[in-house]
């Protein structure tokens, strides 16, 4: 909390001195040494020292793998194979910041979700939640940079995918889509903005970091009861070296996870047709971002259908920017008082559902629109002979095995020779996953406005009355006739 | 501001003078930053190069019957489809009431100098509406449904005019500016 009385003393003559010029080790020392925070903080808030680590280690890797790349379409592709099989431990280095972009993503969701689960985002940590919002958003766009740069296939037509949505866009959206291309289509030009701005976005991603703390540190964490703070003495404890540990620990967990990546499945996550250089002429079979951003790609996908003026294509974009969108307005959706989900027995079960929804969602995302969900309950295909009859398309269906095609063939023998018909096998109508990431993106946007209601009528669970109470109870109540506390 | 100023020096503040220098200092650097926001935002525009190669000559003869080439301009794909009889029948006999963008096969077509139409060739772009993404043809033996071009990524179908006859795209794929320089060579520009 930043209201707390500064706990460092000068010793030495020079700490003296440079207290009075910079007052530099005093604001680490209450930053991160002796910053009061709730005892009772469970593993999933270690994870904003993770992410802070993972941050760490892709400007440090980037910043190295910088030198040996070469942001032009002629050389991109070779100078990443260089940096595979001639720059010493290029391999390493270009390993550690491919999956580190998952892992940081990974990181990310967590703590994204433990902030839903804790109610972190409510007052007086609205701001704090935006900002980490805004990261969040930045992280998107310096990924998608990112992906571009080895300029293989799934980069080149990835991007052409994405950049084109810019284009859906009313009035703007073309002449936005000519700004981020710089020309009538990917180039060379485009790949140079693209690494410039790559280099650029996670420095700005510090910087709102730096704003994300300060914002933690005016009001303090949260903690897993919502309760806030009422007695320093009694419900917190420093931060060192109580958190540095805890944390450690977890960051040292996280980078076992890491390098198991890194070292046994470092191409686990990626995708064949990025060992293939970008030709723009050949589009691969089925384009899938990374898995991190599958749950919005299905969402994107997921409305086929024109409202009104507004055609399919805009309105999906506009769902996907939705998607993220309402998280910066979700401190004003959630009207419940009651901060964490262990007090709200209705919220909380939505909550667990609504997990469910975003994992399905990555599901639908990373399959195509028109397969279907449960491939064992599509029948066999029907063949559909299409013909003109008077000037009007009709159609005639057969169906069951060899024998329908020998019926279909003696109709289209049957009909006049003007009728050209044609014959197509075509799968019968089954439940797809166009459908339903449809009923997925109803149901992630329902989340957050049956939030709004649920907050308003649901009947809570008791509050602690403070932090020590609700810890000492946890640790009383099972143990209360054998093993004393430790 | 005021009251400060009040406070600390009541005499010989020339408040007018204080404003006219704030102003003036103000609108010189919002000129500066307007200045290098200019250069700062046409950058991001195509350069001078880049648009120049816009444009290219396609010698059309050498495309077989039944198949397509297809070309980049500026980074583009657009294909050049020879087509064969049937498959200009196909794309004439349409009712174009029923299509979802309705346009006759001879509105997708440009004339030649004489002011005739070569219908067996078919130039359009190759950035399927919907995403943009290049659909299959001939060339890698999957045309669709409608015996036109099949994109891969979310289904759509088109036919042998190009027209979208079924899947997410919202409009045909659409005829780029092209002229007959001659008989056999097209012109064809973004």
């Amino acid at each position: 909390m930043s209201g707390h009385e500064s706990s460092y003393t000068p010793n030495t003559g020079f700490e003296k001195w440079l207290d009075a010029r910079l007052p530099i080790i005093r604001f680490a020392n209450d930053t991160a040494i002796s910053f009061p925070t709730p005892k009772n903080l469970n593993y999933w808030y270690t994870f904003g020292g993770i992410l802070a680590i993972c941050l760490v280690v892709q400007i440090l890797t980037g910043v190295i793998l910088a030198m040996h790349y070469e942001a032009s379409i002629d050389g991109a592709f070779a100078s990443v194979e260089r940096i595979m099989r001639d720059v010493p431990y290029g391999w390493l280095l270009r390993y550690i910041h491919s999956n580190g972009a998952s892992m940081f993503f990974f990181a990310v969701y967590i703590h994204m979700f433990r902030g839903l689960y804790y109610g972190s985002y409510k007052a007086p940590r609205e701001v704090l939640w935006i900002l980490g919002c805004v990261i969040f958003l930045l992280m998107i766009a310096t990924a998608f940079l990112g992906y571009m740069l080895p300029w293989g296939q799934m980069s080149y037509h990835g991007a052409n995918v994405i950049t084109s949505l810019f284009g859906a866009i009313p009035l703007v959206g073309e002449s936005l889509q000519t700004w981020i291309l710089g020309g009538p289509s990917i180039g060379n030009q485009t790949l140079q903005r693209f690494f410039s701005l790559h280099y650029l976005l996670p420095f700005m991603i510090a910087a709102v970091v730096i704003l994300h703390v300060w914002a933690l540190h005016v009001p303090g964490n949260n903690n897993p009861t919502g309760v806030e703070v009422q007695d320093v003495e009694k419900d917190t404890v420093p931060f060192h070296p109580y958190y540095t540990v805890k944390d450690a620990f977890a960051i040292m967990l996280f980078l076992m996870l890491f390098a198991a990546f890194v070292f046994y499945a470092p191409n686990a996550l990626g995708h064949a047709d990025q060992a293939i250089e970008a030709n723009p002429l050949v589009t691969p079979a089925h384009i899938v971002p990374e898995w991190y951003m599958l749950p919005f790609y299905a969402i994107l996908r997921a409305i086929t259908f024109d409202i009104g003026p507004i055609p399919a294509k805009l309105l999906g974009v506009i769902a996907m920017f939705a998607a993220i969108a309402i998280l910066f307005v979700l401190p004003w959706l959630d009207t419940s008082k009651v901060k964490s989900m262990r007090y709200r027995p209705v919220a909380r079960q939505l909550f667990f559902g609504f997990v469910v929804v975003c994992l399905l969602l990555g599901w639908c995302g990373a399959k195509l629109p028109d397969a279907p969900v449960i491939p064992a309950l599509q029948g066999e295909d029907i063949l559909v002979v299409s013909y003109t009859e008077n000037g009007q398309e009709a159609t005639s269906e057969y169906k069951g095995g060899h024998e329908a095609y020998v019926d279909a063939k003696r109709f289209m023998d049957s009909l006049p020779a003007d009728s050209t018909p044609s014959l197509a096998a075509v799968a019968p109508k089954t439940f797809q996953f166009s459908q339903l990431s449809l009923i997925l993106t109803i149901l992630y946007f329902g989340y957050f406005f049956i939030l709004f209601f649920v907050g308003l009528t649901e009947k809570t669970k008791e509050l602690p009355e403070s932090i020590h109470k609700s810890v000492l109870k946890r640790h009383k109540a099972p143990t209360a006739t054998a093993v004393p506390a430790e | 501001m005021t009251d400060q100023t009040a406070h600390s020096q009541d005499e010989g503040v020339d408040e007018d003078r204080r404003n006219f220098i704030h102003i003036a200092t103000g609108a010189v650097a919002f000129g500066g930053v307007a200045a290098f926001a200019i250069a700062a935002v046409e950058q991001w525009n195509p350069a001078a190069d880049t648009r120049a190669a816009s444009s290219l000559d396609v010698d059309i003869s050498k495309v077989p019957l039944g198949g397509e080439i297809r070309v980049l301009i500026g980074g583009k794909p657009f294909f050049i489809r020879h087509r064969t009889p049937a498959e200009i029948s196909a794309a004439e006999s349409v009712n174009v009431a029923t299509l979802p963008d309705p346009e006759t096969d001879e509105e997708r077509l440009r004339p030649m100098a004489d002011g005739t139409f070569n219908r067996a060739f078919l130039i359009t772009s190759g950035a399927c509406t919907h995403l943009g993404c290049v659909p299959v043809g001939p060339t890698q033996g999957n045309v669709g449904a409608y015996g036109g071009w099949y994109c891969p990524c979310h289904g759509s179908q088109y036919d042998t005019s190009g027209r979208i006859r079924s899947g997410p795209a919202p409009t045909n794929l659409p005829i780029p500016n092209y002229n007959y320089v001659s008989e056999t060579v097209v012109n064809i520009s973004l």
